[in-house]
């Protein structure tokens, strides 16, 4: 086992019953990166973080994390792996520094190490004023602080969290990103999951889920780069109708309206396709400006994951 | 008006139907609701016996006469008795009494031809009766008839109004029946409180979502219970004190047993009711279910542990019930100590069976709960 590589996967696969969650999934997560798994809800992403931290058994399939192999080897994992839940999980009424000891004594800590380390936490998570607040009154961005500081009070290799900006406004999560960046650089291994694109954007590698398969997988440049089509930006009235029109056409991929414009997918065998959109549909495009632009994350999305945006 | 009175009726037509189809899909729930009424009607039915019968005592016969042979032949008769062991002397039955395991023991004299003609009682009971209920079907004997001592020819010296036996009430001469039942509300609040408590416990966590959280450190299944359990041990130590203290004050009721014993059964009980919760536990989804799988218990607890109604007093099944219920044991403990200044050497079946119920239910309990999702 190559000793930078935190997280591979084989053949993983669970079933709940007769539905396939996770299936057939190929992973291999260097160490000290951050990797996330980006999908919709119900893509499976939950489900491989479970496997991973061996909180669900694979019907099939092997996983090594840290070297280790998964599920027989998962007790003594833990105390190597932080995990944030999706929801919150720490006691609503236990104060944020009644918390944070709870936490230590769980995992051990010698009493000198644990009150250092608290006191490192409560400072790095801008919590040092709150800590005798109870977890249940603070707001979401500082529960996802209190969570995390939680979550890193053992140092832990790897960092695996679910969803851990769902319920953060958008300055709390920029904040709270800064934090695991903070965390990568120090050596940690992260793996986390989201259905928002620019987070995902600011992964070092990524694995696009949907329905519980690995639609693609590699850097969000590589991957935007490697986008198999062509985006077009168009512009003027009717936008609803031309965008009707449009995604009927096999080789249209999609269509998304965004203000102004309509985002249009094309494949990769048009030649040229702006030409091609005003030979194809020349009454709709009369009057209109179109405009070739690059792809974005969402584009690389809406491709692997066949037209989501066609709606 | 009549148009939104019709309103009206939809949106609670709307209501009913959404609260039908959720209790349908709640499977415990429903479940109790057909449960709780056909196990209340079973136990009230058959279980509950007031007419006591078959109570167990001994026989303590220093005549061995032939008088003697016709009186627990008549006795045998009522139905009232039975005899399950015979000793020499009747400090030997006292000391079964103390024990808890017979009710009585009948002591008959030497002289019991000359007390028949002595028109004298002719033998002595001496009664537990810590249990009214117990006692007074004892007492009923009291003006027995002799029936087959006058089928014997002895008929010339009977005449109404005699006394058949003399009786000697051990424990409780006052009859006062608060004397058996503040011991045996201890048992009946420790079940309550002690199942509620560790059972709503963790399955609160697993509401809440801390049980998530929990499963991916390094606790261990065994060491979250024995953790969820030590707490609820003082809360059960302390209810038992204001009972028992209260029972003594306000009611009298004596603590004639060694405290420690007390002490040391109590604990155990309380191990075995947080246990038993603990298994609820990780049967129950949520608090609701927690709490009725809790009554499900409670209520043969009440009804089947000898609190309220005398074991003797009902039918074998019944009897194989109340001896799984972990109450029926402390019931029989703390009452043996307490009232009778049993100790635990005298109730060790009840002691081992507690015990045994702890180990077995911890480890089932810890078997049970996975540290796992799936």
């Amino acid at each position: 086992m190559n000793s930078t590589i935190a997280i591979q996967t084989r053949g993983l696969t669970h079933r709940f019953g007769s539905f396939t969650a996770v299936d057939n999934l190929d992973l291999s997560i260097p160490a000290k990166t951050i990797y996330g798994f980006l999908g919709p809800n119900g893509c499976g992403k939950s489900t491989s973080m479970r496997l991973i931290t061996g909180l669900l058994t694979p019907t099939t399939g092997d996983i090594q994390v840290l070297g280790m192999k998964v599920p027989e080897q998962s007790e003594a994992l833990r105390l190597r792996i932080g995990y944030m839940t999706q929801k919150f999980s720490l006691y609503e009424d236990l104060s944020v520094i009644e918390n944070l000891r709870f936490i230590a004594q769980i995992y051990n800590l010698p009493h000198q190490v644990s009150r250092q380390r608290i006191a490192e936490q409560l400072h790095a998570y801008g919590l040092d004023q709150r800590n005798t607040r109870l977890a249940g009154s603070l707001s979401g961005g500082q529960r996802q602080r209190l969570a995390l500081a939680c979550a890193t009070l053992h140092k832990p290799e790897l960092l695996v969290l679910d969803e851990p900006t769902s319920a953060v406004d958008p300055e709390n999560r920029r904040d709270f990103w800064e934090k695991l960046f903070d965390l990568c650089d120090q050596g940690t291994t992260i793996l986390v999951s989201t259905h928002y694109m620019d987070e995902a954007e600011r992964c070092h590698g990524i694995a696009i889920l949907e329905g519980g398969v690995k639609r693609a997988d590699g850097s969000p440049t590589q991957l935007m780069k490697d986008l198999g089509a062509q985006v077009v930006e168009i512009d003027g009235e009717n936008l609803r109708q031309l965008k009707q029109q449009l995604i009927t056409h096999p080789d249209i991929i999609s269509a998304a309206q965004q203000g102004m414009h309509l985002r249009v997918l094309i494949k990769e065998k048009i030649a040229e396709p702006l030409q091609w959109l005003e030979r194809e549909f020349a009454q709709a495009m009369t009057g209109r400006h179109l405009n070739r632009v690059r792809p974005s994350l969402e584009d690389v999305f809406v491709h692997c994951t066949g037209g989501e945006g066609r709606q | 008006m009549s148009y939104s009175i019709r309103n009206s009726l939809q949106r609670i037509y709307a209501i009913v139907i959404k609260e039908l189809r959720q209790l349908s899909r709640d499977r415990p729930t429903f479940a109790m609701i057909v449960m709780i009424p056909l196990i209340q009607l079973l136990l009230f039915g058959f279980a509950i016996n007031t007419n006591v019968r078959n109570l167990p005592v001994a026989l303590v016969d220093n005549s061995h006469s032939e008088i003697a042979r016709a009186l627990i032949a008549d006795l045998h008769a009522t139905q009232v008795v039975h005899f399950i062991a015979d000793y020499q002397t009747p400090t030997q039955a006292a000391a079964a009494l103390t024990r808890g395991e017979i009710r009585a023991a009948l002591v008959i004299p030497k002289d019991i031809g000359q007390r028949l003609d002595d028109q004298r009682p002719l033998a002595q009971w001496l009664i537990d009766g810590s249990d009214t209920m117990v006692g007074n079907a004892l007492l009923g004997l009291k003006n027995m008839p002799l029936t087959s001592l006058e089928a014997m020819a002895f008929s010339g010296n009977f005449q109404g109004g005699r006394n058949t036996f003399e009786m000697t009430l051990f424990y409780n001469p006052e009859r006062r029946s608060a004397i058996n039942i503040v011991p045996g509300l201890v048992g009946v609040i420790l079940t309550m409180t002690m199942v509620l408590f560790t059972s709503a416990a963790l399955v609160r966590e697993r509401e809440r979502g801390n049980l998530e959280l929990l499963i991916t450190t390094p606790v261990k299944p065994m060491e979250l219970m024995i953790g969820k359990i030590v707490p609820y041990v003082f809360v059960g130590l302390l209810q038992m004190a204001i009972i028992l203290g209260v029972g003594h004050l306000i009611f009298a009721v004596p603590i004639n047993g060694r405290l420690d014993h007390l002490l040391l059964a109590a604990l155990v009980f309380i191990s075995a009711s947080l246990t038993l919760g603990m298994l609820i536990s990780t049967l129950a989804t949520t608090q609701l279910q927690a709490m009725q799988l809790t009554m499900f218990l409670l209520i043969p607890s009440i009804l089947l542990s000898g609190f309220m109604f005398p074991y003797e007093g009902m039918p074998t099944l019944a009897q194989w019930i109340a001896e799984v219920l972990p109450a029926t044991h402390f019931i029989r403990m703390i009452r043996g100590i307490v009232l009778r200044s049993a100790t635990l050497i005298d109730l060790w079946p009840d002691l081992l069976w507690l015990a045994c119920f702890t180990l077995l239910g911890l480890l089932l309990a810890a078997k049970r709960f996975k540290k796992r999702l799936d």
